[in-house]
């Protein structure tokens, strides 16, 4: 028996209506991606990468087409086949190209209330935060609120709270833009180890072509149209 | 974790200065309550001490409180011949205003009856009650007179031999207490030209009148003081206040004296109605308009501030939905947040209102039963205005925490 994919999709379309004008964000797009494989999505400013990365997200819903998260069809269409919210905090981990971390909480905090929002215990939660912080180099900053760390470390403070629930699905939007290239590479590196290590399907959306060796599929999207570039030979 | 307060925290400074505005606000609509309830205790307090059961005042007025009633001193005497009456004493009221120390200082004047009333139940803090007919006087605590200290009011002094606690008048002024007849001597006092004018106006008014001329003896009585004028019976007293012995009838005694027609007769509890009803009744609606209106403006200022302070966060309501918080996640934020700020203010307003209650010019009274229904009030108006920010928090989407 087959493994289930982490992520599929298949034919999704999504138009955004302006007034009278119909804007076609995405036309047709089918991924699959297996459990512990990392993916790049390349593509340039409004070419349709963050519209498919917040529907496969469950943020917001497609006109048409479907997406299976782990086998199973979470939306189809515009229809819900369940409580997204709930599904999303369990299921899906996000990446920004800005940390986006909450300003009033500290480094562990941010990872910690991923973890209680998904019913964690908050001595388990913040055990764990504690652990990932830790994994990630930045313990030692775990107190100091976002306004006081690096670019860099609040990134991996991001990383770590995507990663809290252990989710099925990692989706990172540039990740690396504010990075230093040294940085960007750990970074990279760092999605490509979760996805081995922990079963997980991982999409990272970006426009730095120097690391793309660390990927094992490349999606390439302009004007809505998704299509895979090339098979990475590892 | 609780990110209400986490949030409060990391704005902790603006929340507090927030916090501090909303309770000098809610401090003065609790000030409102209380000048309200000082005013009907003022009203009320004399009558609730003098503890006489019937008033009888002039026919038609409504004295002595709430207007002028003139009495002959001979009431007391008929009205202690009525049957069921116990005590009944002559009870002198009217206010003045003097000199204090270079400022102008209002004072109602209480006249005991000497001396059966000697002022045992005033409610003294220092010195004695009054202790000889003349010249001795107590004295209301606001009005500022120390203790022995002699105060010139017509042509006589007086020694201040006791000093009292919250005997003020329904107007706000400090009650000063004498006897009888000296509360007569200070409210007929007049400066000798002005008594030399009034008699000679009478000589001249009686040449114009046969009686005088024809007997001419009459016109030497015309210099004796108004009061001693036999023709002319000079009103001396305010009201009489009688009790009633155990076993009669108030209303029917009532009733016998008010069968005389030259007096009214109010019992205790109709007095006290007078006062509230016609005094202080205009200041209590206004009173009450501007606590309303008060208590609007802090609602609206609290949805205001709320609101601000929401949209400060809108970016992390939309990183919270974006990482699955339910919505009673972010409401439980937005009124935590709102009942708060109301607590704290209603705190800061109890607190600051006890230390600065006691120097406003008049009583300010602070009931249990207004604090609770205040408390109840700022929880009220703590959750509707956080409506305004909850409604803007619940259209918030998560996809705009992906925006900039």
């Amino acid at each position: 028996m087959t493994e289930p994919l982490a992520i599929e999709t298949r034919n999704l379309n999504k138009v955004y209506n302006s007034g009278r004008t119909e804007v076609v964000a995405l036309r047709e797009a089918t991924l699959q991606i297996p459990k512990g494989q990392v993916v790049a999505l390349l593509g340039p400013s409004g070419s349709g990468k963050s519209t498919l990365l917040t529907i496969i997200g469950l943020v917001i819903p497609p006109t048409s087409g479907q997406v299976f998260i782990n086998g199973e069809l979470i939306v189809d269409g515009s229809l819900a086949k369940t409580n997204l919210r709930n599904y999303r905090r369990k299921n899906v981990g996000f990446v920004f190209q800005k940390a986006n971390l909450i300003p009033f909480l500290s480094a562990i905090e941010n990872v910690q209330i991923a973890m209680e929002l998904n019913h964690t215990s908050s001595f388990n939660a913040r055990r764990r935060a504690a652990e990932l912080l830790d994994e990630f180099g930045v313990l030692e900053r775990s107190y100091d609120k976002p306004s006081r760390l690096s670019g860099g470390e609040q990134q991996r403070v991001a990383v770590a709270r995507a990663l809290a629930n252990n989710p099925a699905v990692i989706l990172a939007d540039e990740p690396t833009a504010a990075l230093d290239s040294h940085r960007a590479q750990q970074v990279m590196e760092l999605f490509a180890k979760i996805a081995h290590e922990q079963n997980a399907g991982v999409i990272v959306v970006t426009h730095d072509h120097r690391y793309l060796e660390v990927f094992d599929a490349i999606f390439e999207i302009e004007d809505g149209v998704l299509r895979q570039r090339v098979a990475v030979v590892k | 974790m609780n990110l209400a307060f986490k949030d409060v925290r990391h704005n902790l400074g603006r929340f507090s200065l927030t916090a501090v505005g909303i309770g000098m606000m809610l401090m003065i609509v609790m000030g409102m309550a209380g000048i309200y309830r000082g005013l009907i205790e003022d009203a009320t307090l004399v009558i609730d001490r003098i503890g006489g059961d019937l008033w009888v005042v002039q026919r038609d007025t409504r004295g002595p409180f709430a207007e002028v009633s003139r009495l002959p001193k001979t009431m007391v005497h008929r009205v202690e011949a009525v049957p069921g009456i116990e005590t009944a004493r002559e009870f002198v009221y009217h206010t003045i205003q003097r000199q204090h120390d270079g400022k102008p200082l209002r004072m109602s004047i209480l006249g005991l009856s000497w001396p059966t009333d000697k002022g045992e139940w005033l409610p003294l803090v220092a010195g004695r009650p009054l202790a000889q007919n003349h010249f001795e006087l107590i004295a209301d605590q606001s009005l500022g007179f120390q203790l022995n200290e002699s105060i010139q009011l017509g042509k006589e002094k007086y020694v201040v031999v006791g000093i009292t606690n919250g005997m003020v008048s329904s107007g706000g002024d400090g009650m000063s207490i004498v006897t009888l007849s000296d509360s007569q001597a200070i409210q007929f006092d007049s400066v000798g030209e002005a008594l030399r004018l009034e008699r000679s106006a009478r000589a001249r008014r009686a040449l114009d009148v046969d009686l005088f001329l024809k007997q001419p003896q009459l016109v030497e009585q015309l210099s004796q003081p108004t009061s001693q004028l036999p023709a002319v019976s000079s009103p001396q007293i305010s009201a009489v206040v009688a009790r009633i012995k155990p076993g009669y009838n108030i209303e029917e005694v009532q009733q016998t004296i008010t069968n005389w027609g030259d007096v009214s007769v109010f019992t205790k509890p109709g007095q006290e109605d007078l006062l509230l009803q016609g005094m202080v009744d205009k200041a209590r609606r206004q009173l009450g308009m501007f606590r309303a209106l008060l208590t609007i403006i802090a609602a609206v200022i609290m949805a205001l501030i709320l609101y601000t302070l929401t949209l400060d966060k809108l970016h992390s309501i939309a990183l919270l939905k974006l990482l699955g918080a339910p919505d009673r996640t972010i409401l439980g934020i937005l009124l935590q947040q709102a009942i708060g700020l109301g607590g704290i203010g209603y705190g800061i307003a109890f607190l600051i209102g006890q230390q600065l209650f006691p120097f406003f010019p008049r009583r300010v009274v602070i009931t249990n039963q207004d604090l609770v229904q205040l408390l109840v009030i700022v929880l009220i108006i703590s959750v509707l205005s956080s409506l305004l920010g909850i409604w803007r928090a619940m259209r918030v989407q998560p996809t705009e925490a992906l925006m900039g």
